[in-house]
């Protein structure tokens, strides 16, 4: 009897497990092209503005570095590395689709529309950041790791209800988030309902000193959406073309009418979490670093376009001084916002105030005026 | 006019306002075909379609979410939280979202929702069902809390929060829904927000309650009357923000207080009652602000849930104790 087989060999399921999931990839670390149909697709002029949206996030970041230790900008969380993953997503979107987007996510606010003087002002603390026109499709960023997924479900099916044709809703967490319950929650209701919500899930290997390995036993974040009965898939996040590809699919599938999708980015974040004192020499080794850093997405796409011989040095520190001059331009006019007031605040509570608000606006009116 | 429950009343009213406003949406877990766990959304689907009356995944969470969005998508969602006790499970959904949109959004976005649900004790319900937890989300700025007493206000409330373009938490007495019976109008009609109603005038002293409990001092008030004793009873309706104005006219009248909940001592919002009155109507006082509450136990077992509810004759031993300060 001892050596009776069990009803469920349970060792081999788990073996078995995340196997479907192979990351997609058009263009390797050594910008070796692995999808030639894919490529052809773009003409070098094409390419070539792809490559320049990396460039201008990696900018971004540079500046936007410099600026926090400077004390000119506050809260910071590092996209050096997420490059192809930020940009190679959102340039696949529309700008009538709905951004919900996380803390670190701010590059995709941008090229969907915020200005940068405005993102500036949110890393501040400042509500003229966080005022959004009603024709920018966008919710600020979001601080509650998994919040923006549940709520992205929600304006999923808002826009199933109300019978828009061609427009998603897509939101933005990292490895850490999957752990969340808000993070299955939001997938499994846009499941259920058959919305149209593109769910991007950026592995870049931490949840601030936490590795990947340590937030699931499973081998691909990707299959956690099999547990919504969505479609998912692993992209290398180091490869533009190949999350552009993927997340154009996604969205035209979401789109089309058949439910949501999952799209599991595989990156890396080469700095810290955040500028508020994170320090990744704590929890990571120079031998791990290295190898990501030597697949840094800009890397084998400026190799790519070079050889091609449409990208040259001139050109490139000809356009990162020009992002520099807007970013320069974005400070100055952040510095312009006038200071903030308690009773704009506290109209900004209600629409219609009740007893407690108006005696402090009152009280504050008077503060104010003096 | 038609004799109504308090849950006929909230059924009128979801009924009228998704017939007069095609963006109101009422979504929950079994709210659809089954009507609802006590049948106020009873006949809704049948009615309105099942694109406006719909079952959720069994998720509060979730549920919190979803109306968020569909409320950035246009929609005045009205979500139900199947019991109280289990809005921790979205308690984000509310206290760090819903609640603060018009806030972090500098009034570009709002969010249109009331979120129903059922509590309150006496009707021997399981664990985490019963829990007075309108303490809690009495705290959050940017939400109001609401909760009526009466059948009337019941459909008033409701239609009025339906209506109101930021986030309303309704709360409905479980024991309330089908113990009274009142003559309400068929049609549409509001009842303010914010407004604290007296619902009883007196000289004497003020019994300042809410849900359950305004019945029940309205008993107490009864009894009195024949000792020749004028009792106030105002019933608070809206918890949060308070009415100042109406408890503390009130107050200035009688010169006497008790503040009345079902929920424990250190929770509720009896306390802040007494904190209005201490700071702004001190020297109306002829005795301090009188309390009745519960025990600062975890919600109790079905069994002694009668031993545990503050009852009539608690708050009748707290106004003579205040009355004969």
């Amino acid at each position: 009897m001892d050596n009776e087989k069990p009803i469920v060999d349970f060792g081999a399921i788990r073996d078995a497990l995340g196997k479907d999931f192979e990351p997609v990839q058009v263009m390797d670390g050594q910008a070796k092209v692995i999808k030639p149909e894919i490529v052809s697709k773009y003409s070098n002029e094409q390419l070539v503005e792809f490559f320049k949206l990396m460039l201008w996030e990696r900018t971004l970041h540079q500046r936007s570095n410099a600026l926090t230790r400077q004390g000119r900008l506050g809260f910071y969380a590092p996209t050096e590395g997420q490059e192809a993953s930020e940009m190679g997503s959102n340039s696949a979107m529309k700008k009538t689709d709905v951004l919900m987007p996380a803390y670190r996510d701010i590059p995709q606010l941008i090229q969907h529309g915020l200005p940068v003087y405005k993102a500036f002002l949110w890393s501040r603390g400042h509500v003229l950041g966080n005022e959004y026109p009603e024709d920018f499709h966008a919710m600020p960023p979001q601080i509650i790791i998994g919040a923006q997924y549940v709520q992205a479900a929600g304006v999923a099916l808002g826009i199933k209800k109300n019978g828009t044709k061609d427009k998603v809703a897509y939101t933005y967490t990292g490895d850490g988030g999957t752990s969340q319950g808000d993070f299955y929650e939001g997938m499994n209701f846009a499941g259920a309902f058959q919305a149209p919500a593109v769910f991007i899930v950026q592995n870049n290997g931490y949840a601030i000193s936490v590795p990947r390995r340590k937030q699931t036993a499973a081998k691909t974040l990707a299959q956690k959406a099999v547990a919504a009965g969505i479609p998912s898939v692993q992209v290398d996040g180091m490869d533009f073309l190949a999350v552009y590809e993927v997340t154009k699919a996604a969205r035209e599938y979401a789109a089309a009418g058949n439910g949501p999708v999952m799209i599991e980015t595989l990156t890396y974040r080469f700095g810290p979490h955040t500028n508020a004192g994170d320090d990744p020499k704590r929890y990571r080794t120079k031998d791990e670093e290295q190898p990501w850093f030597d697949n840094d997405p800009l890397i084998r796409y400026r190799k790519y376009l070079t050889d091609q011989g449409v990208w040259s040095e001139d050109q490139e520190n000809e356009y990162v001084e020009q992002v520099k001059e807007d970013i320069k331009a974005a400070v100055k006019q952040a510095d312009e916002a006038p200071k903030q007031k308690m009773t704009e605040f506290l109209g900004n509570v209600f629409e219609e105030q009740p007893q407690n608000i108006q005696q402090q606006i009152t009280e504050f009116q008077a503060k104010e005026s003096k | 006019m038609s004799k109504k429950t308090y849950i006929q009343a909230i059924t009128d009213a979801l009924r009228l306002e998704l017939g007069s406003d095609e963006k109101t949406l009422v979504f929950g877990e079994d709210v659809g075909k089954n009507g609802g766990v006590f049948r106020a959304t009873d006949g809704l689907q049948a009615e309105f379609g099942e694109d406006r009356v719909f079952d959720t995944p069994l998720a509060e969470s979730g549920i919190g979410g979803l109306s968020i969005g569909l409320a950035l998508e246009g929609f005045r969602p009205i979500p139900e939280i199947q019991f109280l006790g289990f809005i921790f499970e979205t308690l984000d959904s509310i206290a760090g979202q819903m609640s603060r949109e018009r806030f972090r959004t500098g009034g570009t976005r709002h969010m249109p929702i009331t979120i129903r649900s059922p509590y309150g004790g006496g009707t021997h319900t399981p664990e985490m069902h019963a829990d007075s937890l309108e303490g809690y989300l009495a705290q959050i700025p940017g939400l109001r809390v609401v909760t009526p007493s009466n059948p009337y206000d019941a459909k008033g409330l409701l239609i009025s929060s339906i209506r109101n373009n930021d986030p309303v938490f309704f709360l409905e007495n479980l024991k309330l829904y089908r113990s009274m019976k009142a003559d309400i109008p068929d049609e549409a009609y509001t009842v303010p927000l914010d407004k604290a109603n007296v619902v009883r005038e007196g000289t004497d002293i003020s019994l300042i309650a809410y849900s359950a409990q305004v019945n029940q001092s309205l008993k107490v008030a009864e009894k009195l009357e024949k000792e020749g004793i004028s009792v106030e009873v105002v019933d608070l309706r809206t918890l949060s923000p308070l009415d100042e104005e109406t408890i503390l006219k009130s107050v200035q009248k009688t010169g006497r207080a008790v503040a009345i909940q079902e929920a424990q001592r250190q929770a509720g919002i009896a306390a802040n009652v007494a904190s209005l009155i201490a700071e702004k109507g001190t020297l109306y006082l002829s005795a301090p602000v009188g309390r009745v509450y519960a025990p600062d136990t975890v919600y109790p077992f079905g069994l002694a849930e009668d031993d545990w509810l503050p009852a009539e004759d608690e708050i009748e031993a707290k106004t003579r104790e205040i009355l004969n300060y």
